[in-house]
């Protein structure tokens, strides 16, 4: 099958307008009799869901946590971006389309990319309508902040959880919903499978997590909101429950898999302290505004700190490495989220981590601590020479901006970051990749269709900060509503779809098949043992930076891993029953795949881009020696897997990339 | 130093099961563990000795979800001030300790399984009432249309970072919901687009909340203190005038 990408014709400042002016539509009274099934909860299912019931449909929700609110869109701190140009700095459209673009180190698609800068702005309005406590100024007006790779400031925010802001206001849309009988809510239920009827996508099987009992659903249309597949590398910041399963499930019944090597690993998270570790956390972007990262320069001072002879902040700064503001001294310590994790692995390698696993940075706040308490000593007219009372009023103006997160800091590593620098490390964070989506978020099979982190579309190889939210917004409440029209206008005369078939008969059967096996298997290890030991095989040599041997290595070490696991793994009680290992054991299954296609992937694409970087592909002389190197004359394009049965005979299928409105050019951050 | 530790969780096999404390006993644990990486590694000895896992609820694990719960020691989220039961570590405690491990209990939640209940209850609530009647087209004024007092706007977003955990009604010696109901009924009455549906919403929430079994305040301020996000008692009285000024306008 070859991918139609279904990109309007037209200027691409006109395209989404056109289009929407000519997409068939349904009408009112036809939408009470279409069914849609949304997976998810988080920022794109969650408006999904609300405004396909809005408009009429009736509409199933299904969500694996207790509650719809507890979706992982929650956790997201920094702010959304918007081109509302409230600021008057030159925001425009355009601007945050090109900074989408370019930040995605120019492997995204520039139709969709294009849509998403221009309905940004209206969700901000959507969201205070619905009455989302945005940040303000003293005049009443909205706040906004900046971010990395960016030049205006157009991140709207609400303190260090603009996340959860968010997804309330979404998971209020969806109670007024609910309240009026257009949705009907399932929690606790993990969607299992895609059943297709005729090609196309007429429903999905579930698991109720309490009871064990294995449930039909069908639909019109099901649309997948199922977040990202971070967890692959069992440390990641996400929720101990976030995975792959759906995206997966619906690959294996014909959806190709875009990009799955494109992962986002954040600079700064609190480091790995022990085996014991479940997960990791995410110290926000925005401290790299304020905070200066560096580590020693010489060794013997690294064995001092590490042995606590010497104490981080009597080291004198002569004798410290800036390392980002020495080898990009335009950007500093703000440069991309995937050039400042790739530079602290490398100090790192080289022996100079500064904690006891080797693997850590300082991020020190000391500079502006002295910075702020100066500036604010002058501004009450107070003694600006006097230590003590700079140190004390620099420590406030810190507190009010970043006080949550210090607070979690100093809970966690048990550590005052006001008096000492904090330690960071890059951890997995997002993943770009995901079910490839054509232009109306539809996926290779007819009818399913996969927004928000889980589809591949918006963020090339790299997303900047704050343009996650934006995304998922964009695509629930304001992309696929309309798009999905264009599809169900051909099911009005359907009628309802019936789960009695032999294509819910089978897909239902291999459900059950997998369970029974899980739990009679009686094993030698338990799910997590098999989980962490991908987790490492992912990180060393599938992580932050790549080469031929150790993809190599990875993809035969991931399929052996995979074979044990159906041999040996050990899941106690019955299906029956609540039983989280047996949940965790289809979840970790499904990773065992993905794990080796994602390696795949890495291997194809022989060019640094983004969040994906190849060793044997970087500059070799020059000013920008030693920093990625892109190769678009044979790489501008998307890799779209499709499944046939083992990871290792995935087909490969290229949706070539054409760049009509922005220029390709090499990223430099020097 | 690592400790050994021993630990009373409540199991109960399901909803019906009457189910008791039990006993079991872990080593090694580093005072860097989260509370939960400590029942990870007691679940994992479970697994490995062909034991039931005791089950609880987690997702997030960095105090945001609200999903994860447990009343350790007889506090909810434990003895630490300010975090949610996945954000309490280890160092909290000490060698040799007992700890205690019950499940949130209260009428309106249900005990699923060991430490898992059922809060939808609080869903329900917000099903009632806990949203502004707005279209999600987008075909809205603009958001800077309307300017909002600092103040206000700071007051209603301490209001609405409630995670819905249920702390405030496990700790409370009546089971009462108010903190939570009064959270979101404090945000929406501090903006004007709350304002249109104030009298609908306190109406329609409280009786909600009433419906389902949880209790009255009785101002012993105890949902406060264990409450992971601070949420201020204020709230309930807050909710408690617009609940005033709503009965006599209805």
């Amino acid at each position: 099958m070859s991918l139609d990408s279904k990109v309007p014709q037209g200027p691409i400042k006109d395209k989404w307008t056109d289009y929407k002016n000519h997409i068939d539509l349904v009408n009112p009274a036809n939408k009470r009799n279409i069914d849609v099934i949304v997976v998810g909860t988080g920022l794109a299912g969650g408006s999904a869901a609300a405004t396909l019931a809005e408009l009429g449909y009736n509409v199933k929700v299904f969500c694996f946590q207790d509650s719809p609110r507890r979706a992982h869109s929650i956790a997201a701190q920094g702010g959304i971006n918007a081109a509302k140009n409230y600021q008057g700095d030159g925001d425009s459209t355009y601007r945050l389309f090109y900074d989408t673009v370019k930040g995605g180190d120019y492997r995204s698609r520039e139709a969709n990319v294009y849509r998403l800068a221009e309905v940004s702005a209206n969700i901000i309005d959507q969201c205070v309508a619905q009455g989302v406590p945005f940040a303000r100024e003293y005049g009443g007006l909205l706040d906004n902040r900046s971010f990395g790779g960016v030049l205006v400031s157009r991140t709207f925010y609400a303190a260090g959880q603009t996340g959860q802001q968010l997804l309330l206001g979404a998971y209020s849309a969806m109670n007024r919903q609910i309240g009026r009988g257009k949705i009907k809510m399932y929690n606790r239920h993990e969607m299992l499978d895609v059943v297709k009827v005729d090609g196309k996508a007429r429903g999905i099987i579930t698991r109720n997590l309490i009871t064990g009992e294995v449930e039909r659903h069908s639909a019109h249309a099901v649309v997948l909101g199922t977040g990202g597949y971070g967890n692959v590398f069992f440390l990641s910041t996400n929720a101990m429950g976030s995975n792959v399963t759906a995206g997966w499930k619906a690959h294996k019944k014909g959806a190709y898999f875009a990009n799955p090597c494109y992962t986002q690993i954040h600079p700064t998270c609190i480091p790995v302290s022990g085996d014991h570790q479940s997960k990791l956390t995410l110290m926000s972007e925005s401290l790299r505004n304020d905070g200066r990262i560096w580590v020693p320069k010489h060794k013997k001072d690294v064995e001092a700190i590490k042995s606590g002879a010497l104490k981080p902040r009597e080291l004198a700064e002569d004798d410290r490495d800036y390392y980002l503001e020495r080898r990009y001294p335009a950007f500093g310590n703000l440069v991309p989220r995937d050039v400042a994790s790739r530079a602290a692995k490398e100090r790192c390698d080289a022996g100079f981590g500064v904690n006891a696993t080797g693997e850590a940075v300082f991020l020190d706040f000391a500079s502006a601590i002295q910075r702020y308490g100066k500036e604010t000593a002058h501004v009450k007219g107070l003694d600006e020479n006097d230590a003590a009372l700079v140190k004390k009023l620099g420590q406030e103006v810190i507190k009010n901006k970043y006080g949550n997160l210090f607070q979690m800091y100093e809970k966690i590593v048990d550590q005052d970051p006001y008096n000492t620098p904090m330690m960071i490390y890059p951890a997995v964070h997002y993943t770009m990749g995901g079910v490839w989506v054509d232009y109306n978020l539809m996926t290779t099979v007819p009818g399913l269709y996969c927004i928000g982190e889980a589809n591949f579309s918006d963020h090339g190889a790299n997303r900047l900060g704050a343009s996650a939210l934006m995304q998922g917004l964009a695509d629930g409440y304001f992309v696929l509503p309309y798009t999905i029209g264009d599809y169900l206008s051909n099911d009005i005369r359907t009628g309802p779809i019936s789960t009695d078939s032999k294509e819910f008969e089978e897909a239902e059967k291999e459900v059950r098949k997998q369970l029974e096996f899980f739990v009679t298997n009686k094993g030698s290890h338990s799910v997590d043992y098999f989980h962490k030991k991908l987790g490492k095989i992912m990180w060393n040599k599938v992580g932050m930076s790549r080469n031929v041997k150790g993809l190599t290595e990875a993809i035969a070490e991931i399929k052996a891993l995979r074979e044990e696991f159906w041999k040996e793994v050990k899941v106690p009680g019955t299906n029956e029953e609540y039983n989280e290992e047996l949940a965790k054991a289809g979840r970790v299954a499904d990773f065992l795949e993905l794990g080796e296609l994602f390696a795949k992937d890495a291997l194809n694409r022989e060019e640094s881009c983004g969040g994906h970087f190849r060793e044997d592909s970087v500059e070799l002389d020059g000013e920008q020696k030693g920093e990625a190197l892109r190769n678009d004359k044979d790489f501008a394009y998307v890799s779209a897997w499709e499944y046939k049965g083992e990871p290792s005979d995935a087909v490969l299928h290229k949706e070539e990339l054409e760049f009509k409105d922005i220029e390709l050019k090499q990223r430099s951050y020097k | 130093m690592d400790m050994n530790l021993t630990l009373k969780i409540w199991r109960q096999k399901n909803a019906s099961d009457k189910g008791s404390m039990v006993d079991y006993k872990v080593s090694d644990i580093s005072p860097d563990m989260s509370f939960l990486e400590m029942l990870d590694v007691l679940n994992e000895q479970l697994i490995n000795n062909d034991e039931e896992p005791v089950a609880f609820d987690h997702d997030c694990r960095e105090g945001i979800c609200g999903m994860c719960s447990l009343y350790i020691n007889g506090e909810a989220h434990g003895p630490d001030r300010g975090v949610t039961t996945c954000q309490l570590h280890m160092r909290m405690f000490k060698d040799g300790d007992t700890i205690t491990i019950e499940p949130f209990r209260a009428t309106a939640f249900p005990v699923v399984k060991d430490l898992i209940v059922d809060r939808s209850s609080f869903d329900r609530i917000q099903h009632a009432g806990g949203f502004i009647s707005v279209n999600t087209s987008g075909n809205t004024i603009d958001a800077n249309a309307t300017p909002i007092n600092k103040a206000d706007a700071d007051t209603a977003f301490e209001a609405a970072t409630c995670i819905g955990c249920g702390a405030c009604v496990a700790s409370c010696k009546n089971s009462s919901a108010m903190l939570f109901v009064g959270a979101k009924v404090s945000q929406f009455a501090l903006l004007p687009q709350g304002k249109v549906e104030a009298t609908d919403r306190v109406l329609n929430m409280v009786k909600q909340m009433d419906d389902e079994g949880f209790g009255n305040c009785t101002n012993t301020g105890a949902c406060e203190v264990e409450c992971p996000k601070g949420i201020s008692l204020e709230n309930i009285a807050r909710m408690n005038r617009e609940y005033l000024a709503a009965s006599l306008k209805g």
